[in-house]
């Protein structure tokens, strides 16, 4: 099947790297970021005396970025109170009940393996090392349900770099939190944790792959993935991991919590989007879309390609059968 | 005072409209905005969900007006089952309508190729004929002994629907395995329940060969 589609960005589209490190932009970053610190110190006395978890706090002067999806974003009460996040329960709308009580700080991120210079980076490192963009992203889940969400955060690629990867390094593994106490729920999920995730490392410093922290102008709210997580807009919605406390460079594909479930039949280890692959259990052919409104009688829409990324992303996979490396 | 109770007509008047608390339930939501981020999802879930509960209440009829002693309670079982079937339609035709929106060619690929989705559609199926011969009429046409034997077509469809269940879930199993537990209690205790008469009956007819009355009334 021929998909046709409006790209959202073409290599014509991209910023010059000139202009983009231009001054001005740098010195906006600096005043994003400092403000960003600034609300990061907050949280902890945010943390109400009732002993209730950590609260999202509003993020000031985050960059807009310029390849932004036009499609109209997922209202914000929405992306809170439908997640999957197995730590805290496997229905939709266990997460956005049991998280509240998820302390989310202090939080360190051990980012280690095949590198020169490993090393743990405080949360509040984490906010400062670039500057914050706000970033639209399509989001696809492997259910066939989309959402549109407007994360911030900035390019895995920069921090990855900071910590000179040996040539040794060929993947990168990702490790959520986990805290049987903090989330009793996460012993009937049926997977194995604590949740890991990988990607190839090209696929780990492409730009789209965004370390995020926040969406909506906001810090992250627990059941989306406090403090930090990953967004890959390009794969299903699965491989981006929440709640991170550690990032590892491998010589070998690592394994991944989805992926040894039911031995790898079902969710691949790439798990690109792709419409021409079906899940065994239902199509990805299409998707619904969850916007504005009740949403009673909305029509699926066609599934794009690498989530309508492939300009950005298709060249990482020249040669390789994507129907095999589902 | 609990057969007047179980007896009393407007028992079942209060029944029935405690069994459409659910779709009504389900309306109301839909009207304060509240089917969570995926309403289609949502309502087709909780369709499906007491669609396999009044299965369930169904088959623990007999069960319980045995082991309580108190036969009235077979006049709640039509109403019962037919709810089933109500609550399985509406899980159907969400599918039909507002999921698949009429893409008649997909979901017959779907019937076809997706297992979840062939169990399914086999155990409701099988509910078509029960819902149309549960009156009394019905009953006299086919003969009770015919009747009963159609109508134990309800124990494939709790299976099915069990593996409907099962087999749709990514990995919390526990929802399924507790239906699944539920009906395999019911269905055991029938097959006790057959085993101990057939024995009882072998020594009752090697004594006095007394002929064993049947009505549609002991499935």
């Amino acid at each position: 099947m021929l998909i046709k589609k409006q790209p959202d960005l073409t290599y014509a589209d991209v910023t010059p790297k000139t202009l983009y490190m231009g001054r001005r932009n740098f010195l906006l970053g600096l005043v994003a970021t400092g403000a960003a610190v600034e609300a990061w110190k907050k949280l902890p006395r945010l943390v109400s005396a009732a002993g209730t978890g950590s609260v999202p706090v509003k993020l000031n002067g985050v960059v807009k970025w310029p390849g932004s999806t036009s499609d109209t974003q997922t209202p914000i009460e929405k992306v809170t109170t439908f997640n999957n996040f197995y730590e805290f329960g496997t229905d939709k709308g266990d997460p956005s009940q049991n998280a509240k009580n998820f302390v989310t700080s202090p939080w360190t991120v051990s980012v280690e393996g095949e590198v020169a210079k490993p090393r743990k980076f405080t949360m509040d490192e984490i906010m400062k090392i670039a500057p914050l963009e706000e970033r639209i992203y399509r989001h696809r889940c492997v259910e066939a349900w989309s959402i549109v969400v407007p994360w911030i955060g900035y390019s895995l690629s920069t921090i990855l770099k900071l910590v000179e990867p040996t040539p040794k390094a060929k993947y990168v593994a990702f490790e959520s939190y986990y805290d049987p106490k903090q989330m009793p729920w996460a012993s009937s999920a049926g997977i194995e944790l604590p949740y890991v995730e990988g990607l190839r490392l090209d696929e780990a410093m492409n730009p789209l792959a965004l370390l995020c922290v926040g969406m909506y102008g906001e810090t992250l709210p627990n059941q989306d993935g406090a403090p930090v997580r990953m967004v890959i807009p390009w794969k299903y919605g699965f491989k981006s991991i929440k709640s991170i406390v550690k990032i590892r460079f491998v010589k070998s594909q690592p394994p991944t919590t989805w992926n040894m479930y039911a031995g790898g039949t079902e969710y691949g280890f790439y798990s690109n989007v792709n419409p021409s692959v079906d899940h065994p259990r239902w199509s990805q052919a299409s998707e619904r879309r969850l916007g504005p409104g009740l949403g009673l009688f909305t029509r699926k829409i066609p599934t794009l390609m690498f989530n309508g990324y492939g300009d950005q992303v298709a060249s990482l996979y020249a040669g390789m059968d994507l129907r095999k490396n589902f | 005072m609990l057969n007047a109770i179980l007896t009393s007509k407007w028992t079942k008047v209060f029944l029935f409209l405690l069994c459409l608390a659910p779709a009504a339930w389900l309306v109301w939501r839909g009207f304060q905005g509240d089917l969570t981020a995926d309403p289609i999802a949502f309502i087709t879930h909780t369709t499906g969900d007491w669609t396999l509960r009044f299965i369930v209440i169904t088959l623990a009829i007999t069960p319980l007006r045995k082991l309580l002693r108190l036969p009235q309670l077979i006049r709640f079982r039509r109403m019962l089952g037919l709810f089933a079937f109500f609550y399985g339609c509406l899980h159907f035709s969400t599918w039909i309508g507002l999921d698949k929106q009429f893409a008649w060619a997909e979901m017959w690929k779907d019937v076809q190729k997706r297992r979840f989705i062939t169990v399914g559609f086999a155990g409701f199926v099988l509910m078509i004929p029960l819902a149309i011969t549960s009156t009394a009429g019905w009953i006299r046409r086919l003969g009770g002994k015919r009747w009963q034997l159609l109508h134990r077509a309800i124990y494939l469809t709790a299976m099915a629907g069990v593996i409907h269940y099962y087999w749709l879930v990514k990995s919390d199993v526990r929802k399924p395995l507790e239906y699944g537990l539920l009906v395999g209690i019911l269905l055991v205790w029938r097959l006790a329940a057959w085993v101990i008469g057939r024995r009882k009956q072998a020594a009752a007819g090697s004594a006095s060969r007394r002929p064993e009355p049947t009505t549609a009334e002991s499935a």
